[in-house]
């Protein structure tokens, strides 16, 4: 662990100067991801720049009837929210579904976007990790992969490969609520489709987002969306509770009579960025809402999917697990009472 | 001697519980020194090698780095010491994480920076760390860790099972899992001249004394061990680890100055033991009515190349059931990997996942009800020793059980409840563990009638002093019962101390053995001092005894027994495995304490949930090192996985075990509570999981 400078600038533009003009600087938010991999010699900055009450810490109705989200508000906050938990419940879900009580107290929106995958190895300063030392390797195509991706993932070059997931649920549950980010800059404000803030590893799996160094989350907001208020978000994972997604499924639909009429999906768990299921919506609207119809829309949305074929644990199981999860989550929201 | 009951089985709460929640109980870490120093490691980044050189030039030149130790500049120790034992004594690497050099500062971050800052350069060499049944290196050791032989066999077990009328042959799996207590395995050491004084976090002082005596080649006399307070340890603070041996080498260097050292939670997954995986064989052969006529039981399973450790694991098929043939045998791959040790219930835990299931198999290829097959092959002497039982109510557990469960209205049908889309089923399986005392805890009672402690002229009160280890399993509790009923007075009366070996040696809190190793010494110096003072003792009267030896050891077979029940659902489309409900009925001899007790089958049970459902430490064989070592990694299971949770025990007079009439209660809770839960899950899905842990990838 390496010593570091503390600051605490007066507003958001000075901290925004501040880690622009310093390559070594980072923000810190909540810190109960940051601070791990200050511990684990994985994160080595300089200076911190403690962005705590930099950036709203309130929610706020927007005019067009959606909601702004500040940057600062704490996990637990969020899903308690009234506004969100009656008019997103999706957003709601998935706060709670996350990490434990004492992390939400402490999290933030911010922070919960920019946390950095749990891969084993990417923790682990001992082995290969193409994300935290390009062109080492990937240990994890041959390693312990249980968490990792099926969709989307850099399988070769050895040299780039990665195969990590994102691991927030929250970013799922805004995907699917199409969320727009608001980013500052040192050249100034700019708002993104929270969709597209996660990149895919491509050849360069290092970077975890579009945002460039300096760049601070100030706010995301939440357009008006009917559909959302029908909406939920169904988390997979190897226990009950405090535990990471094996897959998760950000759901809303539409029903009138026999026929879906409009449907959103996002799935976690499953690749290097918030997955919106956008081939599985297509195949369920105007489908009728029966198991069959879900299966089918899961499988559309697999049909690129490459699991992790490792010895020691990997993805394949997640294939059967998605549609698994996929239709249990739609079937719920149709109201529907059909199984396996 | 038998003791009357009168604290003993009534609800005490912990004397010391009010100091731990206000925080004023102090554990190890938390022992005051003026001007603490603290250490912290540099570990070996590979699984086997030599270091060829080590850089501690920016290391040393810190601000507040006191000392930096290496293989070349640490002082010696003896060598007559367990090979892992040997910390910076040689180049050599045996494992990953093995510590390969020290830092001293006078804070613990920049001990840790500095540690980050030395540079160690190595020659690797090959090195083997996966467990493989094919492995050529796979031998057949002398002797378990309990001592007993390693292989025993009884009659001809093949030519049984090959004439058996119906037969079981599965293959089961447990993985390597750690212990993890809350509190991390901590050292504060000083050297006082040529005396070594030493808070631990142990479960056995003497022991810790005992080997560190060994390492410095001190007299035990010249070494201090201190633990009033061990938050948990399930084992893994029985035996010595390196870390312990390693803070007094470095105090050592800086003679008179205290040097601390709390593991992290990541050095916890490397250092300091673990339980092995293992591979079992198991076949079970049955006449047509139902009745065993063979076991056998075949166990390959990790140990470390530098330090053998044999798991138990198939010891629990030598005593369970009677059945005319019987194999049990282990074979041991020596991996480049740290040592194994004891985790609760070494061998049954594991040993009893697969004989459990495997009668759970049998019964359903039989036809009959698991709990009418255990029934029918309940023995009559103990089968591996051949001695009648002192007692023996596993099938008073098993029916209990099932009145509780409401076993009668279960259809046995696989896969035949499904409840809002989750399949439902429920599993017995039956456990046991030995009444274990080992020898030499050394007791002292001594009359207080004056001064701070004593009240002058009214009724004595009573110090009694052991060496015993509290690590939350309610010793405090227990033992001030016990010496209350021994000396005949109410436990307002009684002053406890215990973990420091200013009293004394005694055995660890270890093999559910405590409360009868401790409980026996205490009673029989209770006995002695009445005998010479009788019950209107003068000031400073005293009186000490040793364990005795238990007179009806040769005549009788000792063992706890219970039967555990649970439901387990299992969802339909995802797999998701829950267990809503489990009951454990135990079969314990006297229950000293019913508050503590309670909890302690309580947490048995919950460990072997975990282990069902969670438990596994994923040893990656490439680089020879578990790589889930944090909590967010290795899952044990939360509040939330743990539905509801019955724990009922039946009275049981054994006058043979000790003068209390107790058998051990800390481990019985885990044995065999995973069994139930893969027995449940087959019943509600019909798959059958031979594997731990069960995770919902086996019901897609
Ligand atoms: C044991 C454990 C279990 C967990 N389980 C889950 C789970 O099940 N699901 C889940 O979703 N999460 C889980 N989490 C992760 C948790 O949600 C994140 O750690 C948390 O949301 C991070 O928020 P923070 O404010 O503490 O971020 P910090 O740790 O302060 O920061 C995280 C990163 O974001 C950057 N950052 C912070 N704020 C901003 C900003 N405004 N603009 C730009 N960059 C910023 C920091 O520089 C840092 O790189 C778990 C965490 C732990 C420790
Ligand atoms: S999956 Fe990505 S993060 Fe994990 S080891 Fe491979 S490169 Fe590193």
């Amino acid at each position: 662990m390496k010593p570091f400078a503390y600051e605490r600038p007066d507003d958001a533009q000075g901290a925004v100067a501040t880690v622009s003009a310093d390559p070594d600087a980072a923000f810190l938010a909540g810190g109960t991801n940051l601070v791990d991999h200050l511990r684990l010699g994985l994160a080595t900055p300089s200076t911190l720049v403690d962005v705590t009450g930099l950036t709203s810490t309130e929610i706020t109705d927007a005019p067009d009837g959606g909601l702004s989200i500040g940057a600062g508000v704490r996990n637990a906050d969020l899903a308690a929210d009234e506004r969100v938990r009656a008019r997103y419940p999706v957003l709601a879900q998935a706060m709670l579904a996350g990490a434990s009580g004492q992390l939400r107290n402490m999290a933030t929106t911010g922070g919960n976007l920019l946390q950095r995958t749990r891969c084993a190895y990417f923790q682990d300063l001992t082995t290969p990790c193409n994300k935290r030392q390009p062109g080492s390797g990937c240990s994890a195509l041959e390693g312990w992969a249980r968490h990792h991706a099926v969709l989307g993932a850099t399988h070769e070059p050895a040299d780039v490969a990665c195969v990590a997931t994102h691991p927030s649920d929250m970013a799922v549950a805004l995907a699917v609520l199409d969320a727009q980010v608001r980013v500052l800059g040192a050249e100034g404000e700019r708002s993104i489709p929270l969709s597209t803030l996660h990149r895919l590893p491509g050849g360069e799996p290092s970077r975890d987002t579009v945002l460039a160094h300096g760049e601070l989350v100030t706010a995301v907001d939440l357009p008006p969306s009917p559909i959302a208020a029908r909406s939920t978000y169904y988390k997979v994972r190897d226990r009950a509770s405090f535990a990471f997604a094996l897959v998760s499924v950000a759901a809303a639909i539409e029903v009138v009579g026999d026929t879906i009429t409009d449907a959103r999906l996002a799935l976690g768990g499953v690749a290097h960025k918030p997955w919106r299921a956008t081939a599985a919506e297509e195949a369920l609207v105007g489908a009728p809402p029966t198991d069959d119809t879900f299966r089918a829309a899961a499988r559309a949305e697999l049909v690129d999917a490459r699991p992790v074929e490792s010895p020691r644990g990997g993805t394949a199981f997640k294939l059967p697990l998605v549609t698994a999860a996929v239709t249990a989550a739609l079937r719920g929201l149709a109201g529907g009472e059909e199984h396996a | 001697m038998t003791l009357t009951p009168h604290a003993m089985g009534t609800a005490m709460p912990r004397p010391e519980g009010p100091e731990k929640v206000r925080g004023r109980a102090p554990y190890a870490f938390e022992h005051p020194a003026a001007e603490p120093l603290y250490l912290f490691p540099v570990q070996a980044a590979i699984p086997r090698g030599r270091v060829t050189a080590i850089d501690t030039s920016a290391a040393d030149a810190l601000d507040g780095v006191v000392l930096v130790l290496t293989p070349e500049t640490a002082p010696r120790l003896s060598d007559a010491i367990d090979p892992d034992h040997g910390v910076l004594q040689s180049a050599q690497v045996h494992q990953y994480g093995q510590y390969v050099a020290a830092v001293v500062a006078t804070t613990s971050e920049t001990a840790r920076e500095a540690a980050d800052l030395v540079r160690v350069t190595y020659a690797q060499e090959p090195h083997v760390a996966a467990l493989d049944e094919d492995s050529s290196e796979l031998y057949g050791p002398d002797t378990l860790v309990t001592g007993a032989p390693a292989d025993d066999t009884r009659g001809d077990p093949d030519a049984a099972l090959a004439g058996a009328a119906v037969t079981v042959r599965a293959t089961y799996r447990t993985p390597m899992e750690h212990h993890e207590p809350m509190e991390p395995h901590t050292t504060v050491a000083v050297w006082e001249g040529e005396r070594l004084v030493v808070h631990e976090a142990t479960q056995a002082v003497s022991w810790t004394r005992q080997a560190l005596a060994g390492a410095f080649g001190l007299a035990e006399d010249d070494v201090d061990v201190v633990a009033p307070h061990v938050g948990g340890g399930f084992g893994s603070k029985g035996g010595t680890h390196p870390n312990t041996v390693l803070t007094a080498l470095v105090a050592r260097a800086v003679p008179g100055r205290t040097v601390k050292y709390a593991l992290t939670r990541q050095q916890m997954f490397d250092l300091v033991g673990y339980r092995p995986a293992t591979i079992q064989h198991v076949a079970l052969g049955a006449d047509a009515d139902g009745r065993l006529t063979a076991i056998t039981h075949d166990v390959v399973e990790q140990s470390s190349r530098i330090q053998e450790f044999v798991e138990p694991t198939a010891a629990f098929s030598r005593g369970m059931y009677e059945a005319g043939a019987r194999r049990t045998t282990h074979r041991v791959a020596p991996l480049d990997i740290g040592v194994p040790t004891y985790m609760r219930a070494p061998g049954e835990a594991p040993g009893s996942f697969g004989a459990e299931c495997a009668m759970d198999e049998l019964a359903g290829a039989l036809g009959v009800d698991p709990i009418e097959l255990r029934v029918r092959n309940e023995p009559e002497v103990d089968p591996e020793q051949g001695l009648p039982y002192s007692s023996r109510n596993l099938v008073a557990c098993l029916r209990r059980g099932a009145e509780r469960f409401d076993w009668s209205r279960r259809d046995p049908t696989p896969r035949s409840r499904l409840v809002d889309g989750w399949w439902h089923g429920t599993g017995v399986a039956a456990a046991s563990f030995p009444v274990v005392r080992f020898p030499g805890s050394e007791a002292r009672v001594r009359a207080a009638r004056n001064g701070a402690l004593g009240n002058g002229a009214g009724a004595p009160r009573y110090v009694v002093e052991i060496a015993a280890s509290d690590i939350g399993q309610g010793a405090w509790a227990a033992l001030t019962a016990i010496a209350a009923d021994a000396l005949d007075v109410p436990v307002e009366r009684i002053d406890l101390a215990i973990g420091d070996t200013a009293f004394g040696s005694a055995s660890p809190a270890g093999g559910s053995s405590g409360t009868t190793s401790w409980g026996a010494a205490i009673t029989e110096a209770a006995e002695r001092f009445r005998d010479k003072y009788g019950d209107d003792p003068d000031d400073g009267d005293e009186a000490d005894a040793t364990t005795p030896d238990n007179p009806w050891a040769a005549e009788y077979a000792m063992h706890a027994y219970g039967a555990h029940f649970a439901e387990v659902a299992v969802h339909a489309d995802t797999g998701e495995i829950r267990v809503p409900r489990m009951l454990g009925v135990f079969a314990a001899g006297r229950i000293v304490n019913p508050l503590t007790a309670r909890s302690q089958f309580l947490g048995g049970m919950t460990m072997g949930l975990s282990a069902a459902l969670h438990e596994e430490s994923v040893l990656d064989d490439r680089f020879g090192h578990v790589v889930n070592r944090d909590f967010a990694g290795y899952h044990i299971a939360t509040c939330a996985d743990v539905g509801r949770m019955d724990v009922e025990w039946l009275d049981e007079d054994d006058p043979y075990v000790n003068p209390m009439g107790s058998k051990g209660i800390g481990e019985i809770g885990i044995v065999g509570a995973a069994a139930a839960i893969a027995n449940a899950a087959h019943h509600a899905t019909g798959v059958r999981v031979r594997s731990l842990p069960i995770t919902l990838d086996a019901f897609l």
